[in-house]
């Protein structure tokens, strides 16, 4: 039997995220061609939902506790987890590929002697090895990679493989294991939250605007069909430059790659960069004036029209829908 | 003191990818490289920290690759960097193997702050300047979109889902750079003039076994092409259905 496939799962706020049932899906997946076992692993403070873990075919879980994980530590984080990942002789470590995931995965490699293989989209085992597919250059072009060393440490693009739900009948193993004096020599402070909206790394449906709304002024239009779709704001290169939009909505190569169910382009004509930073979109809708901007080629559903038109009446159209 | 930022040598975002006949990495014919847009945001970063210990820290770049880097280095001098060390290999090394060239670097140097752009916008990894970190022994913040650095302490704002975080740390850090840290200067003619006659150090990279290894390179699947079903508001009622009840995304 090949060693363990080991799931570091991410908490905020006393929940686990998401992203990190994605990673447990993909995880069984691999284990049951490695005839292996799952288990998972999760550094915080309180966390109200362990128990969700068995949800997803996964009945262990260790919860590495200390009031002072609440916020993440990187030192303190690496240092618990990787002894963890040694402990029990995980042979392949999952992380989903957020923030931390980023921040966590390569340092826990160093410490493992891994190599480490980031955002991956798919993977496939032949032989006995796995392949990851993941993009590159913001997603014009996919590589397959495979590791050569006996440790592997990779993350996995939000949004991408459904999280399955998987009761395989076994009650919840969770240990909770009390962390004295964790190593916090790096250690987040506080958290500012950005004003109270969702972000679009994580959002499953996107509005993003650009030149095409001609000013700032005009983004509430964006603004009220995102929250009619219960969407994230995300905008253009060229708007975000021109300072009418924060940096943290900017979508493509120097922006944020998104994956979500349902993106929706508004006056946006598609440059190489932006295309790169949405194509893997589900459903992609573009709205632009300019029938024959870039834009359209990406899109699956179009309307070649006025955005101020448009926009507002797809809003007014949802909330029928939804009321 | 000294400081070090890495930097990277890639193809300007610009570029449309086409696959060379190895399968293996993209074409370069044709392809215009250029200074990893996120490293402007890190050198940037560097100077002004140099400006305000009233110049006492040297500026070092440092860069793994082939001869062609140097066009690269040449811009990031010209923005006002002191000096540069060229790691040369010219086989294609995984992240960890750049993060093991600039790890032995820097630690001959004794740089205690060392910069780098968040990620490269070729391979986007966004994980050489932590594994760098952790090779030192380093503190390390990723993705910061705000700095300051008194005598000894490290105190950094980093992009997240949802917000900001605030980090504390010390120094020696590795510190990787976001859009919106600051606003790169261009480089002045008197940079560009200066920055000819600095010489670019050349050494052999530290050797390294890569890890991880690429099999192949592939084009994404071709997306059908869609429709446009319509030119004004009177379209919006189909649109809606479809994304109802054809894509089932809403």
């Amino acid at each position: 039997m090949a060693n363990k496939v080991l799931v570091v799962l991410e908490q905020r706020e006393k929940i686990i995220k998401k992203s990190g049932f994605e990673a447990l899906t993909v995880a069984v997946g691999l284990a049951k061609q490695f005839n292996t076992e799952v288990e998972a692993v999760i550094a915080g403070g309180e966390i109200s939902n362990l128990a969700d873990v068995g949800k997803y075919g996964v009945s262990k879980i260790t919860h590495l506790k200390s009031f002072e994980f609440e916020n993440y530590s990187s030192s303190g984080y690496n240092d618990s987890i990787s002894d963890y990942a040694k402990e029990v002789n995980a042979e392949f470590i999952i992380l989903p590929n957020t923030a931390m995931g980023k921040d966590l995965a390569p340092r826990l490699a160093v410490r493992l002697n891994a190599g480490c293989i980031m955002d991956s989209i798919d993977y496939e085992i032949k032989n006995g090895e796995v392949t990851l597919t993941r993009p590159v250059y913001a997603g014009k072009a996919l590589i397959k990679v495979k590791f050569k060393s006996q440790i592997k440490v990779f993350t996995i693009r939000p949004n991408v493989f459904k999280a399955i739900k998987n009761d395989s009948g076994s009650p919840s193993d969770i240990s909770v294991r009390e962390v004295t004096s964790p190593n916090l020599k790096t250690r987040v402070t506080s958290f500012k939250k950005s004003d109270g909206k969702l972000d679009v790394a994580e959002a499953e449906i996107i509005v993003s605007g650009g030149r095409g709304l001609k000013g700032p002024e005009n983004f509430h239009l964006i603004e009220e069909l995102a929250d009619s779709l219960g969407a994230a704001v995300g905008a253009s290169r060229a708007v975000v430059d021109a300072g009418w939009r924060p940096h943290r909505e900017q979508v493509g190569q120097t922006g944020k790659t998104v994956s979500p169910s349902l993106y929706i382009a508004c006056g946006i004509s598609g440059a190489i960069q932006h295309l790169a930073g949405m194509s893997t979109s589900k459903f992609i809708v573009a709205i632009n004036k300019d029938k024959d901007a870039p834009i359209f080629n990406a899109a699956d559903y179009g309307i070649a029209g006025d955005v101020f038109e448009i926009v507002p009446k797809l809003t007014e159209e949802i909330k029928k829908l939804k009321s | 003191m000294k400081i070090a930022v890495c930097v990277s040598h890639v193809p300007d975002t610009a570029t449309r990818v086409k696959i060379s006949s190895d399968q293996k990495s993209i074409d370069s014919n044709g392809v215009t490289y250029v200074l990893n847009p996120y490293d402007e945001f890190a050198i940037e970063e560097a100077l002004k920290l140099k400006e305000k210990n009233e110049g006492t820290p040297e500026v070092i770049l440092l860069s793994v690759g082939g001869d062609a880097n140097k066009e690269t280095i040449r811009k990031a001098l010209a923005m006002g960097a002191d000096s540069a060390v060229l790691l040369k290999d010219d086989n294609p090394r995984d992240s960890a193997g750049i993060a093991k060239a600039l790890s032995e670097e820097i630690k001959s140097l004794g740089c205690e702050v060392v910069f780098f752009g968040k990620q490269s916008v070729d391979y986007d990894n966004s994980i050489t300047g932590q594994l760098t970190a952790e090779m030192l022994g380093y503190n390390c913040v990723s993705v910061v979109v705000s700095l300051n650095i008194d005598e000894n302490k490290v105190t950094a704002e980093t992009e997240i889902e949802g917000g900001r975080e605030v980090v504390e740390t010390e120094l020696p850090v590795v510190i990787t750079a976001q859009k919106g840290l600051n606003q790169p200067r261009y480089a002045s003619l008197k940079g560009i003039m200066a920055a000819k006659k600095k010489t670019i150090e050349e050494k052999t990279a530290a050797s390294y076994e890569n890890l991880t290894e690429v099999s192949s390179m592939l084009m994404p699947p071709p997306k059908q092409p869609g429709r446009i079903i319509g030119t004004d508001s009177s379209a919006v009622p189909e649109l809606v259905r479809l994304l109802r009840e054809e894509a089932k995304v809403i």
